[in-house]
């Protein structure tokens, strides 16, 4: 009989699972060992509730109607949950909180593209921590995380969210321009950037700082000579990489065109690449403003790693280095109980 | 000549491949088995893969391209034109001014039978092998149209009356005259864009900017 299953799920056997745990395992050790605590929220979410959330193009894409009527959605990601459970679970404690959390989150999908309609996620929430430090303890644990699951070639592109809103601000870009100029920028389509910076009616200069800075990327050299109107954010990105010990320094890349398609990032902003792997292996970032939308207003940072992806990498990178092999062979043998 | 610029490139096979393997040229690369052998798909001693065009997004996305060269009409068939729309993730990082051609509205010369229909029946039929750009369009001007997605020539499902109009790609408008189809509209120009993969855009930085300077520098025909 065949019974099939949405495109962008799968169902995951014994001998993956095993290797998968062997992932999440490690991971949770490295969040552990530097204090963070796991928890579970519920998949379903009053959608009202997640809304304070500005997603952008994560939204949730499946909503369904409970037996009053009130519309639940199946969370997109782990951030806003967590936002709210601060909020009203911890509304009194003393910052900074750690969590961190290994979850299934849910994304609208094209069909044949490949995308994933269910993630597994593992990530960390820092809140109450203000930059540079929080931002440099992310770093710092999702590195550690990264090395000790023994992916070797990954690096950090590292960039800030708050650096071209202020960079139009500055150059005077209209207010209603604005949002569409980011968009495009999200997108990195550096050919319709430049037609919608020409219709809004930026030329000469202005026009170039704002084509050319978001095409920076490379080492620390580029947060020296930053042009004026950037000074600011990228001072941050100084700040933050200056706290770094050198094993995470060595893997930065810093992006001044970095901005990730989730609304709520307000400064420091990172993703993960490896050259296994076509696409973000996860990311992250401060959203200083997200509690503040659920009750209480706490500076925050973190991020989340993809595990499929995290695996493939994994995989591939495998055939040189035997990491998946070393991993399988401290767990428990797949099918046995822990 | 340098053997190859270090990034895997996916290269259109079309009519957009003279201009492409051209280009390829004046970067230095050596394209003479490019040009003659037209079977071979890998051409590893200069980074070159060659496919369709509307597979080129394919190919670039999942980083077994880091840099590829496709048509703007590709791009708008398959990337994301909107806010939350989730479309191929590769980024679009110049506009190589070759290949351009129109997409346009098109229908039978003589009295517009696409407006007369929308008139009387409220809907108008169009053909097209580009179904996202053509419901866009029609959505963005208030027509309410009925999209025929077709495989081959497009010309033929106005002629046989299966519908009223047709979106499609011009370069001169030969074929179009030469089946008794007049352009109503034009929506857009397209012409040959370099897009990158997410990924190789910033492990592969120096040399996809190196290029880009290049390319920049062998001042693009406008």
């Amino acid at each position: 009989m065949i019974h099939p299953i949405p495109s962008g799920t799968r169902d995951v056997l014994p001998e993956e699972t095993g290797e998968v745990r062997a992932i999440t395992d490690t991971l949770r050790r490295v969040f552990d060992e530097r204090g963070y605590g796991e928890i579970y929220t519920p998949a379903l979410e009053y959608e009202s509730v997640l809304a304070r959330a500005d997603m952008a193009e994560a939204q949730p894409a499946y909503r369904v109607f409970d037996e009053t009527g009130a519309v639940l959605v199946l969370r997109s990601d782990m951030t806003a949950p967590i936002a709210r459970v601060v909020a009203t679970r911890y509304a009194d404690s003393q910052p900074p909180l750690r969590f961190c959390y290994f979850a299934h989150t849910y994304r609208g999908v094209r069909p044949q593209r490949g995308q994933l309609r269910e993630m597994l996620q593992a990530g960390i929430e820092l809140i109450g921590s203000a930059a540079p430090e929080g931002s440099a303890e992310a770093l710092t644990v999702m590195c550690a995380a990264l090395d000790a699951v023994g992916l070797k070639d990954y690096k950090v592109g590292v960039g800030d969210a708050s650096l071209f809103p202020a960079l139009m601000e500055t150059l005077g870009v209209p207010v209603e321009a604005r949002e569409e100029l980011l968009h495009t920028l999200v997108r990195r389509n550096f050919v319709e950037l430049e037609q919608r910076l020409h219709e809004a009616g930026i030329d000469g200069e202005a026009a170039e700082l704002l084509l050319d800075v978001p095409q920076l990327r490379g080492g620390p050299e580029l947060l020296t000579d930053a042009p004026g109107p950037a000074v600011e954010a990228v001072t941050g990105m100084r700040r933050v990489y200056e706290l770094l010990a050198s094993n995470v320094a060595e893997r930065v890349i810093f992006d001044l065109g970095l901005i990730r398609n989730i609304g709520y990032y307000t400064g420091a902003v990172f993703e993960v690449y490896d050259p296994e792997f076509g696409a973000p292996l996860g990311g992250g970032g401060r959203y200083d403003e997200l509690l503040g939308r659920f009750g209480r207003s706490l500076p925050a940072v973190g991020f989340a790693l993809n595990v499929d992806p995290l695996h493939r990498a994994l995989a591939g990178e495998e055939q040189g280095t035997g990491a998946l092999a070393e991993l399988r062979s401290v767990i428990a043998a797949p099918g046995e109980a822990p | 000549m340098s053997a190859s610029l270090g990034l895997t490139i996916a290269v259109p096979r079309g009519a957009l491949f003279g201009g492409t393997v051209d280009l390829l040229s004046a970067l230095g690369l050596d394209t003479e088995e490019l040009r003659v052998n037209d079977r071979k798909l890998l051409f590893e001693e200069i980074g070159v893969v060659t496919m369709r065009p509307s597979d080129v997004p394919t190919y670039v996305e999942a980083g077994a391209a880091d840099i590829g060269i496709t048509g703007k009409d590709v791009l708008l068939e398959q990337l994301a034109q909107a806010p939350g729309e989730s479309g191929r993730d590769v980024y679009e990082l110049l506009d190589l001014g070759f290949g351009r051609c129109v997409m346009v509205l098109a229908s039978k010369t003589g009295p517009d039978l696409a407006l007369e229909r929308l008139r009387r029946l409220g809907v108008m039929r169009v053909a097209t092998k580009y179904p996202r750009i053509a419901a866009r369009y029609l959505e963005e001007t208030g027509r309410q149209a009925e999209i025929v997605e077709v495989k081959g020539s497009v010309e033929l499902a106005p002629l046989t009356g299966m519908v009223e109009a047709i979106v499609d790609l011009t370069a001169t408008g030969t074929t179009l005259r030469e089946n008794n189809l007049e352009v109503r509209e034009e929506i857009v120009v397209c012409t040959a864009r370099l897009i990158a993969n997410p990924v190789a855009y910033k492990l592969k930085a120096a040399q996809i900017d190196a290029l880009l300077e290049r390319l920049r520098a062998l001042s693009l025909p406008a």
